[in-house]
Parts: C-alpha cells; structure tokens; sequence
C-alpha cells in the first residue's frame, strides 16, 4: 500500500497557506498557545454559508480547497479526516449555553457543529462531493487513522485521489482545562522557538487544518510517496519501537540505514522526549535530525504538520534551517520517517520516499 | 487474506435489555425500553420518553467486573459491558493468540461527565477525583479504556460520523481484516445519555413527546436512547473451528451532500450506500430478506429512506422495520445493536416489529412489519444506518454457509 | 409596527450572524427563505428560539414557521398578534 502525495493545503500558525515559501519567515508565537494564521475566507466561501461556520471549519474548508488546486483535480473519491476534539469551540458554545440558560431558549446552530464529523461533512457539502466520507476521532491516532485509511481506500482500487486530513484547534477554556493535568508547561513565560531546549515537564498548545491528496497516479508535481504508516499503542519498551520500526521499513525492502532524515515529534516535554532521544542518538544516529512542534504546537493531529514538513523537503530537497537538529547530515533526501507521539500512548510512525 | 468476514461474537446493552439474550426477550415479547428520564438531572425529564438503561455509573461499574477506583465514564462502561460480552460469545480467553484490533465509535465521548464538571474543571481552586475525567472527555479515551481492560494492543481506533458511526466501525475493522492488517477485531459502538444531546435534538426540535412512531405518517419525532453494540469480526484464519454466527457480506458509506443535518428528500445518499452495500456482497434486493431500517420517527428520515429503498427495491419491499421505538435512537451505537438484531433474525427466522406503526405514509409503497414474525428463512439482511453531516451507510448480513 | 420591524431587523442580523447585512438591505416584503436572504431551515429554528426569548410566544410545531417567516412583515405581524 502506498501514495503519492499530489496536492496539500495547510492553515497552521507559521504562514504555510497556498505560499511558495517553505518555512523561511517564520512565526514567532509570544504565548503557550500556538493559534493559526488564518487566510481570507472570501475566495472560499461564500458569506451566508460561512456566518455559522466555527474557525475550524472554514480553516478546513480553505485548506481543502488550496490543497485540490494544488492536485489538480476538482473532487476527491473519498473524503477522510482525523480530529480529536472536532469542534472544539462550538461544543464548549453549546455545553455553556445549557449550563448558562438551564436548558432554554437553546439553538441548534453549535450542537449541530459540534458533531465530530461536521468538517468532513461540510467539505463533501461545498463540493457537492456524495462520495466515502469518514472521521476519525482516536487521540493521538486520528489523522493516522485516516491516513491508513486512504492507503487502505486507494488499494481497494476504486478510487483514484483520496482527500486525507487532519484538524483540531486550541480555546482558551481548553487550554486552561488541559493545565489542569499536566498538558502544557508551567512557566510564564516560553521561548517557543526554544523548544527542544528546554527540560521542563508539559508542552505548547497547537492547532492547525492540513489536508493532502493521496493519489495511486504518479504526476510531475508531486511531493513524495507515502510508504506506509504504523501505530503503536503504549509501547513497552523502546525495543518495541524499534521492531515496529524495523517492520515497516522492511516492506519496503529498506534498513534504517536508508533513512536519510528523521522528523521527531520533539516537544520539549521532558517526560516523553527520550523516546526520540532514543531514536536520535541509536538506530537513526547518522541520519539528519528534525523536529516540528516549536512551529505548530502540540496537538492531537500534529502528525499532519509533520507529513506535509516532510513531503516538502523530499520535493524541494531542501532543510529549513528552523528544522534541524544538528547538521544536515544528507546530500540527498530520499528516504524520510515521521516519529510522533502524542503523551507518550499514542505513537506513529509514517515512512515516505522521492517520487 | 480474508476474502470474508465472520461473526464470532455479539455483545450489547440497551434500554431492552443489559445482554443480547435480555434484548432478544425484549423483542420477542414487543416490550419497549422507551420511559421516563432517571439517571440525568434534566428540566426536560417530564416532557421526553428515552430509552434509557436503568442501572448508575456505579452499578455499570460492578457490572463491567471493576473496582469502584476503576469507574470511568457512562460511554466506556457500557462499551466495556458489550465488549465483554462479544468475547464472551467468540469463546476468545487469549486476547494475544491473533492479531486483534478494536474499532470503536461514539458520538458523545466522555460528554456525559464533561457537562456535570465543566466549571470545575475551569476553575483551579477546585479539585476531586472528577479531574481524571478531563481526558475522558476525549472521544477516542473509551476506546483506549476498553482496550487497557481486554488487553488490546495491535490496533486501535474510533469513529464519529454521528448516527452511522458504528456502521463505520464496522466497515472499517472488516476492510482491516481483507487487507490483511488484523486477525480479529472488536467493533462497534457506544453512546451514553447526555443533557448535551438531550438539548441538542430539542433544539432541532426532533423529539417526539410520545413514543416513536417510525414510517407512520403521524410520526413526531424520534426518542433518545443510549446503549453499546460490538462484533468479535473475524478472519478465516482465526476463525478456523469456530461457530460462526453470520457473516458480514456487504457495506457501504456514501455522503448525501444535500445538508448538515436534513437528509435529501430522495435520499440520494441513503441509496448510494444501499448500492455500494450490495455491489460488495454480490447480492441483489431481491435477495434481502428483511430490512433493519434506520428509521428514527422524525418527518425527514423516514420519508428519505423509505423513497431510497422504494427506489432501489423497485418497490417490491421485503419485510421492514425500524427497531427504534425498542431502543430509542442510540446514536453511534445504533449500526451495532441493530447489526447484532440483524444477526439474530437470521439465528432464530426472526422479523422484529415496528412498534407504535399505525397510519401508513402515502408516499411509501410499503408498511413496515407490526408484529413478530416467525418460521420464514432469513438469509440476507439488510441494516441501513444514516448520521448528520450526510453520512449514510448500509450492511448486509448473512447466513453463513 | 414600523418600530417593531425595524427592532426586528437588527435581531435577525445579531442572531443569524448576518453581519454583512444592514437594516436597509432587508426588504420588509421580501422573502426570508429561499431566494431572499437565503436563510435555510437552521435558521427557522433559530428564528423560533429568537420569537421565544425576546417575545415569549412559542412554536411548538416548526412546520409553522414557514407560514410566520415568509417575510420580516408577516413575522411582525405574527408578533403582534401574539404578543402577551
């Protein structure tokens, strides 16, 4: 099973929507909570479907919409995303409304927004789109999910270009429930372009709406092929890691001497960043290190900011300087591997090559 | 690979019953589950009938076999509960034995807790061991609490796609199966009752004040239930030996696209999920015993699907009926439960009433089976489940061979 | 009545997020629905919950809204008729 990645739209909050730059000027974020950049909805919605609209939705709506101009291709055959909270806002809305009013005079616009499945949804309604729909909602297996998914969808053979995505976004109430055990750090204060650096328990928030078209046709422009992706569930020791590892790269004949760069879920909390570390400095010691969450936060589907780092350095055969880790240690960038965990429960590992 | 899908094991809890046999009881003797609120502070309690399961998260607790430290949220008890049970049936005492996965699905996720907290957890002055359910909140933390209690490892995932979402789980664990990435796998679905879903369907104003009454022209609305309903799926290989209780032949997802809540009055959707459902089994309409129809009572539903499967049966209609008014509408877990009644109309010949059926609606060829029927051969089922946001889905179920 | 309608004009457009809208764009004959401002049966629903909270009349059947939201004319009048 494998892609080829043919288009992608991505609001995060560095300025990746529909821009040539990769990662070059970038975001500096004064705050623990990592909001998108979001793009002008105009072009992509029009104002009486969008009134209703929570951020994340129309966030979702104008990357899918970037990401199939960017394929080429007017409708997907399939529709697949991963969210683990969905609609964040507007179910906090609802639920507040309910506590607030004692269960009158309540509309049904939040309520029917907050349903998990409402982006996936509402990208099928603008499209007019009648074809698979599904939403993931696992945690730290979301997007993942969907992405086997659309591995799964494309092998099946009766779809040619699958739209994969992945959305969450941060609210202040949220973020302010999730302090409670342990999520975020505790300073007052975070360099967040230091990250990596630091070595203190907790993470950043982050958020962000990406989406890929995963197609079985090889085409001039396209990003990287997507080899596979596994999960694991509460690994029990980084032998286990390195098995699962080991077991997909073996599909498709490779060592993980062939891996020329790694990108790390790195994310500064110093209760989980041994697993990379581990990786780091043991089985992927001679390839080049990079990492992600300093640009868009932690998240449930931050793995999707990932593939789309990684799809782009295969393409442009380029390291953002923002990225590394180290040295870049490859001339060339044939062979990359996402590692990503989210709280040390749910862990991914996707393995992507040159077109 | 596995070119079929067995059913090894079924497990379910619902306002009919706390097992598949209490629930097939409830079937055979028309007893509905549909009464009054008690578990929920609600202001609405007087005004609204559910299908509720009359047992507190701390019974469910003891029921799931745990310690009182151990009790979780309403969603992941009850599916705990039916998880139990499905592999309970599937004889399956080595969880480790196949590669086994659990595909989940819940629209509600850990809501229930959520909305009796919320200020709390917003305020750091508080605290209690009501804070261990702040990840609870999370859709895909049942899934994971179930499958630390199995000892699941190999896969895990969950799906929300509202009202189908336990079709999906279904469709997506077999699809698992046939690629050769699992063995075996736990899927289905689990809601629990919340005053978040509670209110929402009041505020679209979907909510009889009696109970349901689906495919009757004078239907009002549909009722709320809660519940879970999970499969043991599985493989030729692991299956090898084993009673196999139906196999799943067909599924289809398709999106109606038409509006965020409203099925099209064609039911363009609900037809192209049908069509992909029977392209997958190889079977023809004409091969479709019975129809465990969605059918929640509301004015849009039952007239949407009733005009897709008119179109696509050509109005030669086996027997049909909504199970709703037994078990109120159980939101994710519905595809599940309706799938395991699906399951056991082939078991016993069983077709399974529509209760409250008295006006026939005129822009229907067909009127829904009202009384149990006995002693006709059910071969192939067919069990439509249809979610906001367009999502339909429908499965064929069928006699193993 | 003219009051009422044009109180009314400012609730619709704080309560369906019509921001882009003023008063004066809203014809009082002109049809909600449909071809006029092209509000869906989401905001019928939120037009109900408005004529309840801000006026205390309740619909208890949402089919009627079609007949009471033809216009911001046959809503005020509808308003007027039942106001308590």
């Amino acid at each position: 099973m494998e892609a080829y990645i043919k288009g992608i739209g991505i609001v995060s909050p560095q300025n990746t929507f529909d821009t040539p730059d990769f990662l070059t000027e970038l975001v500096e974020h004064n705050s623990k909570t990592l909001r998108c950049i979001e793009p002008s909805y105009k072009e992509f919605l029009n104002p009486i479907l969008s009134r209703r609209m929570a951020r994340i939705i129309k966030m979702s709506i104008a990357a899918s919409s970037v990401c199939f101009k960017d394929a080429k291709i007017d409708m997907p055959d399939a529709i697949m995303t991963g969210t683990a909270l969905g609609c964040l806002e507007d179910t906090e809305k609802f639920l507040v409304a309910i506590i607030e009013n004692d269960e009158q005079f309540l509309t049904p616009t939040s309520f029917i927004q907050s349903t998990h499945n409402t982006v996936s949804a509402q990208i099928a309604l603008q499209l007019k789109c009648m074809n698979y729909n599904f939403t993931y909602v696992h945690k730290g297996f979301s997007f993942e999910s969907a992405v086997l998914d659309g591995l799964m969808t494309l092998a099946e053979g009766d779809a040619k270009n699958v739209l994969v995505g992945g959305h969450d976004e941060i609210s202040e109430k949220y973020y302010r429930v999730c302090d409670r055990i342990g999520y975020w750090k505790k300073e007052e204060q975070v360099l967040t372009m230091d990250l990596i650096n630091m070595e203190s328990d907790g993470s950043i928030a982050g958020e962000g709406a990406s989406f890929f078209v995963f197609s079985n046709e090889k085409t001039e422009n396209c990003y990287a092929v997507l080899c596979g992706i596994k999960t694991i569930y509460k690994p029990e020791s980084n032998a286990e890691i390195e098995t699962k590892i080991n077991e997909l790269l073996h599909t498709k004949g490779l060592t993980t001497n062939d891996i020329d760069l790694v990108v790390y879920g790195i994310n500064g909390d110093a209760r989980f960043d041994k697993t990379y570390n581990n990786l780091k400095e043991g089985i992927f010691k001679n390839s080049t290190a990079t990492y992600f969450k300093h640009l868009c936060g932690e998240y449930q589907t931050s793995a999707s900011f990932a593939l789309w780092m990684a799809a782009n350095i295969i393409k442009r055969q380029t390291v953002p300087n923002a990225v590394l880790i180290g040295e870049n240690k490859s001339k060339v960038i044939k062979n990359v591997l996402i590692y990503n965990t989210f709280l040390n429960t749910d862990h991914s590992v996707f393995l992507l090559s040159q077109c | 690979m596995s070119s079929k899908i067995y059913i090894t094991g079924m497990g379910m809890i619902s306002a009919i019953g706390n097992n598949v046999a209490e629930s097939l009881a409830s079937l055979e003797n028309s007893n509905s589950g549909i009464g009054t609120l008690e578990n929920i502070r609600s202001r609405h309690k007087a005004i609204i009938p559910v299908g509720e399961i009359k047992a507190s998260n701390e019974e469910l607790t003891a029921m799931a076999g745990l310690l009182p430290e151990q009790q979780s949220t309403r969603t992941a008890l009850l599916g705990l509960i039916a998880v139990q049970e499905a592999l309970k049936t599937a004889g399956i005492t080595d969880i480790k034995e196949f590669r086994t996965g659990i595909i989940s699905s819940t629209s509600v996720g850990g809501m229930g807790t959520t909305e009796n907290h919320w200020y709390e957890y917003l305020d750091k002055e508080k605290t209690g061991p009501w804070l261990k359910y702040i990840e609870a909140h999370e859709c895909g933390d049942s899934t994971e609490f179930i499958a630390d209690k199995i000892g699941i490892k190999d896969y895990l995932s969950t799906i929300s796609t509202a009202c189908s979402s336990s079709a999906n789980a279904i469709m997506f664990g077999a699809r698992l199966i046939k690629h050769g990435i699992l063995d075996r796998v736990v899927v289905g679905g689990t809601d629990s009752m919340t005053r978040f879903t509670i209110n929402g369907f009041m505020a679209l104003m979907i909510l009889d004040k009696e109970k349901c009454k689906p495919f009757d022209s004078d239907r009002q609305g549909l009722n709320l239930g809660e519940g879970a309903g999970f499969f043991v799926i599985e493989s030729e290989k692991s299956a090898k030996g084993k009673e196999i209780l139906a196999e799943l032949s067909g599924y289809g997802n398709s999106n109606d696209a038409f509006h965020q809540t409203a099925s099209s009055p064609d039911g363009a959707g609900a037809y192209l999920a049908m069509e992909k459902a029977f392209k997958v089994s190889g079977l023809k309409p004409t091969d479709i015993d019975y129809i465990n129809a969605h059918g929640t009572g509301t004015s849009i539903n039952d007239l949407s699907e009733g005009t897709a499967i008119d179109k696509l049966f050509s109005k030669n209609v086996p027997n049909i009926s909504s199970t709703k008014a037994f078990t109120g509408h159980t939101l994710a877990a519905c595809a599940a439960i309706e799938g395991i009644f699906s399951v056991l109309a082939i078991k016993h010949n069983m077709i399974f009433p529509n209760l409250n059926y008295v006006n026939p609606m005129t822009e229907l060829s067909f009127k829904p089976t009202t009384t149990l029927e006995k002693g006709k051969k059910i071969n192939h089922v067919l069990s439509n489940s249809f979610g906001f946001g367009g999502n339909t889905s429908a499965l064929i179920f069928s006699r193993h061979q | 009545m003219d009051a009422l309608i044009d109180q009314l004009k400012g609730e619709i457009i704080e309560q369906l997020n019509l921001e882009d809208l003023k008063k004066e764009d809203i014809d009082n004959e002109a049809p909600l629905f449909g071809e006029g401002l092209g509000l869906d049966s989401i905001d019928a629903l939120e037009l109900i919950v408005l004529l309840e909270k801000n006026y205390g009349i309740k619909v208890a059947n949402p089919a009627d809204g079609k007949k009471i939201f033809q216009s911001i004319r046959t809503m005020a009048e509808f308003i007027e008729a039942n106001k308590k």
